[in-house]
């Protein structure tokens, strides 16, 4: 089991990453190059301006028409992103691992905190599942993935919870922990977790096109 | 709330027949190969089927929050299922893919707007029709105005001697009530070329009186084509022709070059608009359009604020505004507009929502002009246009669009609203001084 763990830690956390950093360049570069090939009219309606125009204004929760339509959903949906990030850079167990591991070091987030957001984060994603079950609109364009996306994202949090908490076996669950997030980040490139990667360029070309050609606001 | 019915249309119906499933796996491959690329993919793999665009869609408002009318779910049965499958998809399932995209969407683009990640919706649906336009299943009624485009270089059949026809006639008309008022037509270098869709010689030439009248009394240097390229309409664009749109487009850039004119205005129209100022100019390879191109509500908007019309009556009675999507989310005239009508008019009423949120009238996008096979399920899809209307509890629409014109019409009748349309030109050709009338 040491060893699994010893593996699981050090060079299958290497991998992670790495897929998760090659994955990611080599996705957006390839939308580039697309974009290049087939569609390089689309580089002369980008406007800095209006995508920074529309990514701000698309960031502020409560801030858009339709999310005022849906409060509750973007309270859940703003406090499970946010807690994400918090979570994985600012979790005093993961600033510790990067400052034994690489010298680096910020400041933690309080444990009470981070744990009161991991169980957000959790509770955000059988939220966001609920709703596919109850929501008509949404079960209707809802499959399995969706289901297995959700899974993927709780996983990590699941088991981070577990072992925060020191419930079931310590060895297990932080193995099965650190698989989670390792399976995770790598698959953020290569499923529709992809939109950490396209939502900008979506957005800021949308709102380029709003802004410069229409002259009007796209939220 | 009735269930959505495949409707049976001609053109549908027939294409259908002599589809097989090679040809309809090879001609989606091709379009989505050949055709797409960047965009597309990440409007696909970024969706997160969260279904917030629902919502924002009339149809899916309408029909009791049906999901299967809402934006989202519209891509699921269109363009999913024909990229998971690479194109193997069945005849039937071509048949109901041509019924969603080409008549339960307007591409009002009123979803793009509530999509967090700002995906193009209207664009899928625009992919979808070029699909049904390859694959020879447009509805009858638009593939008859698309054959008239491809003929006529216009939208209703106009022959070239009618239109010139029509015209004259105006002319006639107009010098009773202002003698020395001109219609010009030909008029190399004038400053402006005005252009206007092919129903305005055909059924609603007061329209082009009205302009008429406006222009003379604002002593504007005008003219009017008389040659084919007259028509700034655009079916084709909504057919998913883009062959045709781009002869339309040419034809009326370069009749507005062969005049030597500034710019080019145009009636009241929002399809055109589109046409013309976004998507036809890209078409063609221009980034933007080559020559200025002024719609109605902003050409009013500057003739009032030069003072070279003034006002000299209000309209009493409580009016509302419908802003057509074309010309709102398409090109933010909403205020503008406003600004004119108030002038005009002593008490305008808001409809909710409105401005670039408001809700679209059902007609536009292709979806009034697939005809009546489809009218009765069109009516029905914007119940919601009406009990916004409905809310506002006056009597005057002004609607500055034709296809709006032809979709709240309907809408009023079917809901017995007690409402009259009206263009903005109408209301200012009533309202305006008038120095040189008879």
């Amino acid at each position: 089991m040491e060893r699994i763990y010893v593996f699981v830690s050090g060079p299958l956390a290497w991998i992670a990453w790495t897929v998760f950093v090659v994955g990611s360049i080599y996705r957006i570069w390839h939308l580039l190059k697309l974009a290049k090939e087939k569609e390089q009219v689309l580089f002369s309606y980008i406007s800095f301006k209006y995508a920074i125009r529309s990514i701000i204004n698309w960031a502020i929760p409560w801030n858009t028409n339709n999310m005022r339509l849906h409060p509750i959903f973007v309270g859940v949906a703003f406090l499970f992103h946010i807690g994400f990030f918090l979570i994985l850079a600012f979790l005093s167990a993961h600033v510790i691992l990067l400052e034994e591991g690489f010298g680096l070091g910020w400041p933690a987030l309080p444990d009470i905190v981070a744990d009161m957001l991991a169980f957000a984060v959790l509770g955000a994603c059988i939220f966001f599942a609920a709703r596919r079950v109850v929501r008509p609109e949404v079960a209707f364009v809802t499959d399995w993935t969706d289901y297995a996306l959700l899974g993927l994202v709780a996983a990590p949090f699941l088991t981070g919870i577990l072992a925060y908490h020191q419930w079931g076996d310590p060895l297990v669950v932080t193995l099965l922990h650190i698989l989670s997030a390792e399976l995770l980040i790598a698959s953020i490139p290569f499923t529709r977790l992809s939109h950490m990667l396209f939502a900008p360029f979506t957005r800021g070309y949308i709102g380029s096109e709003f802004g410069m050609v229409r002259h009007v606001k796209d939220w | 709330m009735s269930e959505r019915v495949w409707i049976k249309d001609e053109g549908i119906e027939r294409g259908a027949e002599a589809l097989t499933p090679e040809r309809i796996e090879r001609t989606i491959n091709a379009v989505l190969g050949n055709e797409t690329g960047a965009r597309l993919m990440a409007y696909v793999e970024t969706c997160a089927h969260c279904g917030l665009c629902s919502e924002a869609c009339h149809f899916y408002l309408s029909r009791d929050r049906d999901p299967s009318y809402s934006p989202v779910g519209k891509v699921k049965q269109t363009i999913w299922p024909m990229l998971k499958n690479k194109g193997k998809v069945s005849v039937e399932f071509m048949k109901q893919a041509t019924q969603i995209a080409q008549t339960e969407c307007n591409l009002c683009r009123r979803c793009v707007q509530y999509c967090p990640f700002g995906i193009d919706i209207a664009y899928m649906m625009t992919l979808v029709r070029r699909i049904v336009h390859k694959l020879e299943l447009t509805p009858l009624y638009i593939q008859d105005t698309a054959h008239s485009h491809s003929a006529t270089l216009n939208q209703m059949w106009v022959k070239d001697d009618e239109w010139i026809d029509a015209l004259h006639w105006q002319e006639d008309e107009l010098r009773d009530e202002f003698p020395t008022a001109r219609i010009p037509l030909e008029k190399e270098g004038a400053e402006i070329m005005y252009s206007v869709i092919g129903p305005e010689p055909k059924f609603r030439t007061q329209l082009i009186y009205q302009a008429a009248a406006i222009m003379n009394v604002a002593g504007l240097d005008w003219t009017m084509p008389a040659t084919p390229g007259w028509d700034n309409s655009d079916m084709a664009m909504f057919t998913g022709d883009s062959e045709i749109m781009a002869r339309l487009k040419r034809a009326h850039f370069e009749t507005a070059a062969r005049l030597r004119v500034k710019k080019i205005v145009m009636g009241e129209c929002g399809h055109a608009f589109r046409s013309v100022y976004d998507t036809g100019n890209r078409v063609l390879g221009w980034r933007m359009p080559p020559i200025p191109v002024i719609h109605a509500l902003e050409f009013y908007w500057d003739l009032l604020n030069e003072g070279r019309i003034k006002v000299a009556k209000q309209i009493e009675e409580p009016v509302t505004f419908h802003d057509p999507c074309n010309v709102v989310r398409g090109r933010g005239l909403h205020e503008k507009a406003r600004e004119v009508v108030r002038a005009f008019c002593k008490n305008l009423v808001e409809m909710h929502p409105n401005r670039e949120h408001n809700l679209c009238c059902a007609a536009g996008g292709g979806v009034i002009n697939c005809g009546p096979p489809f009218k009765n399920a069109r009516v029905e899809s914007n119940r919601a246009k009406a009990e916004q209307l409905k809310a506002t509890g006056v009597k005057i629409c002004i609607a500055p669009c034709h296809n709006c014109h032809g979709g709240l019409d309907d809408i009023i009748h079917k809901y017995e609203l007690d409402m009259e349309l009206k263009f903005l030109g109408e209301i200012i050709y009533e309202c305006m001084e008038k120095p040189e009338a008879q």
